[in-house]
């Protein structure tokens, strides 16, 4: 019987399977038409070196390649990585300290060059030449980066990057063995750009790149397009398939209630911000086949600074995590299906993660409710009762709201608390630098890459703390040597065994959760709001919505 | 006949007496004057209103729950249609004390807010103008009086002023002063206090009235009556005081409600701005601001304090026009003979 219902299943699986067409057959049919996107504003530079913001990161997708790639799959395989620009993956040789590149032949830039050893080994060297935010903290571990970051105009990476025309070859070498830098080199800031690219940020000039699609205009006042780019040749489905539109046409400028409306009417395919949270019940109900929400690997969370009263008291800050009504939090951010509530910095479903909530009524797993009592009696030991508090807020309307709950719930435990919102294109920088003197701050972080040093020793090392500087990321100032040390050691590990190391980050965790270094408040979800023909929706965990594998005719 | 002439005593009344005397028989002006103590009185009943109400209009209740037709509803809703999305404050129950303009999305009292919000905006309006007009007349009385080298600096300071877009100051003093509060000398104003706007609206629109005060005392200096004192030997300050100030009053007074209406309208844009008010403390552009994001579905939030602003203005600016009327001896109203 069970042997039938297995062949029956696989009959009728191969029946679909012969009914669906395939992607090629999915491209004659749906290819061609035009794309229209949305924003409220441009992400700024169109440098894929330089810009840091998911906005372009999304776009670059289809544009630009590097030696590796996130796979361009749906949900969480999109965290495979596979070659890209490179034939294949290299084995990692001298302690893992050297990987030895081959690369692709045939691939042609949409200048119509053909792409070389040298654009890549240029390509490395501007990382640091354009002074890439993340040039020192993702590629430093490259040899001869530290030259770089202090004198970027003559990098040269000597020693680091080696690149060998006769045996189309990139050898890079580390200073020591980094498991995740196949996870860095997937990432738009190591793109594989022409070498004769200029070394300085090129603004509103976009780049040539390899991808599907090209850039054939950019003003950050007005929008951006998309056209093909006709020296493209698939060279792997994985890394970078072709897409669907001909044109991708995205305008910046309506407000977010603007945006709703011209999804809603088919003038727009699609919207970037976040839908207004007073259009969610009505695009919840009458666009509801539209709307697709995804979990995101990501954390909205308190950093309370633990070198500056009252929060240098561990009491203090435990108090906080008791008393934070978590539900609450998440309903300020469009209620439980946008948002879960957490206690701990590893997203679910991230490595690493393992369930685990000391601040809850009930210790345990999950979150059920706050404990005031005992929020209340810590605040009362801490000896803290009675200081002021200022909460910085970014002046938007849902974390505003937040510090606003938050300015009550803090009143409410005894503190003299004030909130104070301040400009969104300034908050992010203002809460690193210690010289602010900011107390408690409400802030966000969404993973580059799927690693759990992304959050806890990006957010929560040592290194990562640089006291009176704007690039600060470790806000709360948490130095704990015996975690951070644990940190390093799982860093380490994961070269060699990624599994075992994942069992040390969920300690490091745990660690970091009981110190109470910040209080997390929820995992948002993300909304994309689509229009009614655009079809072929599919969520890629690491870059989201992959915008050219939709179609729109 | 004659007889008749001089035993008839015509009573002549002082010019404020006539002054007031117009003014109670401007309808509009009256009309305008009992709209604004209206909402005036009903702002200063604000804390009555709230205990009343049991309502919380500045702590976050986002799990209340209130009795409407004898149902217990919950002040913020989640949408239970669709697919769930959205959590809307409670609307309009139009029920007095029991949620009657609706929540906000921290779930507080939007009534208790308004009242609140309107006792700070009229708070700062009111002191703003009083710091506008006794700086403005020092101001204009000493560069229209003493003329030549004080003239010629304190209408130059004037004139920085006057250069920057008022708006433009005003949000510039305030994103610059909001963070860290204002400390000269003695005098420190920390930077959640309703004294920084207050201090921020009082110093922008100085020359808007420090200029008209100079030109007419710089006229009045000019007059038999101001020539006649210096030739007396009276002292500048005598004069200043008792001859050229009462003369002025009149110009003050006048711009006494225009200011307040000017000053209101300035504190609400800061407010909504984040640049005013500072949360949990309301103020009618704050609410404005709270309402914004509500605007869809619960548009009473940001209605209600727009109505009241517009009301008051109003007001304000019909009132501030019947005062002219009725302090300019060159009216044409028609006194009777009551």
């Amino acid at each position: 019987m069970k042997k039938f219902i297995a062949g029956a299943a696989t009959a009728a699986l191969m029946t679909v399977a012969a009914a669906t067409p395939s992607s090629a057959e999915y491209l004659k049919e749906h290819r061609g038409g035009t794309m229209r996107l949305l924003s409220h504003a441009a992400a700024g530079t169109i440098d894929p070196h330089i810009n840091y913001t998911l906005q372009y990161w999304q776009i670059y997708q289809s544009t630009y390649d590097g030696l590796i790639a996130f796979q361009k799959a749906a949900g969480a395989d999109g965290f495979v990585k596979v070659p890209d620009i490179a034939e294949e993956f290299p084995k990692p040789t001298n302690d893992g300290k050297t990987y030895v590149f081959k690369i692709r032949k045939g691939i042609k830039f949409s200048n119509g060059k053909e792409l070389g050893v040298k654009d890549v080994v240029a390509s490395l060297q501007r990382i640091f030449k354009v002074s890439s935010p993340t040039a020192g903290g993702f590629y430093s571990v490259i040899v001869g980066a530290d030259k770089c970051i202090k004198d970027p105009k003559t990098c040269t990476l000597e020693g680091g990057v080696v690149g060998d025309e006769a045996a189309n070859t990139v050898t890079i070498n580390l200073t020591r063995a980094d498991a995740e830098i196949f996870d860095k080199l997937a990432l738009p800031h190591a793109a594989i750009l022409p070498a004769d690219s200029p070394t300085s940020d090129v603004g509103s000039n976009p780049l040539p790149g390899t991808g599907p699609y090209m850039f054939s205009a950019y003003d950050p006042n007005k929008g951006m397009t998309l056209v093909r780019n006709p020296n493209f040749k698939v060279w792997s489905e994985q890394a970078q398939p072709d897409g669907y539109p001909d044109v991708v046409q995205y305008d910046f400028g309506p407000t977010e209630e603007a945006q709703v409306t011209a999804v809603q009417n088919d003038q727009a395919d699609w919207m970037f911000d976040e839908a207004p949270a007073d259009r969610l019940a009505e695009i919840g109900t009458k666009n509801k086949e539209q709307v697709h929400v995804t979990p995101l690997t990501a954390w909205w969370y308190l950093p309370f600074n633990n070198n500056l009263a009252p929060f240098d008291n561990i009491k203090a800050r435990q108090a906080v995590n008791y008393a934070l009504d978590r539900k609450a939090l998440v309903n300020l951010f469009g209620g439980p299906v946008l948002a879960s509530p957490v206690c701990q910095v590893l997203p679910p479903g991230f490595p690493g993660h393992v369930d685990y909530c000391p601040y809850t009524k009930d210790p345990g797993a999950k979150w059920s409710a706050p404990d005031m009592e005992k929020a209340k009696k810590l605040v009362e030991e801490s000896g803290t009762k009675g200081q002021k508090v200022t909460v910085i807020v970014e002046d938007k309307a849902v974390a505003k709201s937040i510090g606003v709950y938050l300015q009550s719930l803090l009143t409410e435990l005894g503190y003299v608390a004030e909130v104070k919102p301040i400009s969104p294109d300034i908050q992010f920088t203002y809460i690193q630098n210690t010289n602010n003197k900011v107390q408690l701050s409400v802030t966000q972080w969404y993973q580059d890459y799927p690693a759990a040093s992304d959050f806890l020793n990006i957010l929560f090392g040592c290194s990562s703390f640089t006291p009176g500087s704007d690039s600060s990321i470790n806000m709360a100032g948490y130095c704990n040597k015996d975690v951070d040390a644990k940190m390093q050691k799982a860093l380490a590990l994961g070269v060699t065994d990624q599994d075992s190391a994942n069992k040390l980050w969920a300690e490091v965790d745990k660690a970091v959760t009981d110190d109470s270094a910040a209080a997390a408040l929820f995992t948002p979800k993300h909304l994309d709001f689509v229009s009614k023909r655009l079809g072929n929706f599919q969520f890629n965990s690491q870059f989201y919505w992959m915008v050219t594998q939709s179609w729109v005719q | 006949m004659s007889e008749v002439v001089l035993n008839t005593v015509i009573k002549s009344r002082g010019p404020w007496a006539t002054a007031m005397r117009r003014l109670w028989r401007d309808r509009a002006a009256m009309a305008a004057l009992t709209c604004f103590l209206i909402i005036l009185c009903m702002c200063l009943l604000a804390p009555v209103y709230a205990g009343w109400s049991h309502a919380e209009p500045f702590k976050s209740t986002l799990d209340a729950t209130i009795q409407i037709n004898g149902q217990t509803v919950n002040v913020m809703e989640q949408s239970t249609e669709g697919l769930g999305l959205g959590y809307n404050p409670i609307g309009p129950t139009w029920q007095l004390g029991n949620y009657f303009l609706g929540a906000d999305n921290q779930g507080r009292d939007v009534m208790s807010r308004l009242l609140y919000g309107g006792l700070n905006s009229f708070l700062i309006a009111g002191a703003a103008t009083v710091l506008t007009l006794f700086f403005a007349t020092l101001i204009g009385l000493a560069a229209g009086f003493f003329g030549g080298v004080v003239d010629a600096v304190l209408s130059r300071v004037l004139d920085i002023l006057w250069a920057f877009p008022v708006y433009l100051l005003a949000i510039s003093l305030s994103i610059v002063l909001i963070a860290h509060g204002i400390e000269i000398g003695p005098i420190t104003i920390e930077s959640g206090s309703l004294w920084l706007p207050i201090f921020i609206i009082g110093i922008v629109y100085i020359p808007y009235v420090a200029r008209p005060v100079r030109g007419q005392v710089m006229s009045l200096r000019q007059s038999e009556f101001v020539m006649a004192a210096i030739g007396l030997g009276a002292s500048n300050s005598r004069i200043l005081l008792r001859d050229i100030l009462p003369n002025v009053a009149t110009t003050l007074i006048v711009f006494i409600p225009l200011m307040m209406a000017l000053n209101m309208l300035t504190e609400s844009a800061l407010s909504f701005l984040s640049i005013g008010v500072q949360a949990p403390d309301a103020s009618w552009g704050t609410i404005i601001q709270d309402g914004q994001g509500l605007l869809y579905s619960r548009p009473m939030v940001a209605l209600a304090p727009g109505l009241a602003i517009v009301l008051s203005v109003l007001a304000l600016n019909v009132l501030g026009d019947g005062l002219r009327d009725a302090l300019d001896p060159r009216s044409k109203i028609k006194l009777g003979r009551g």
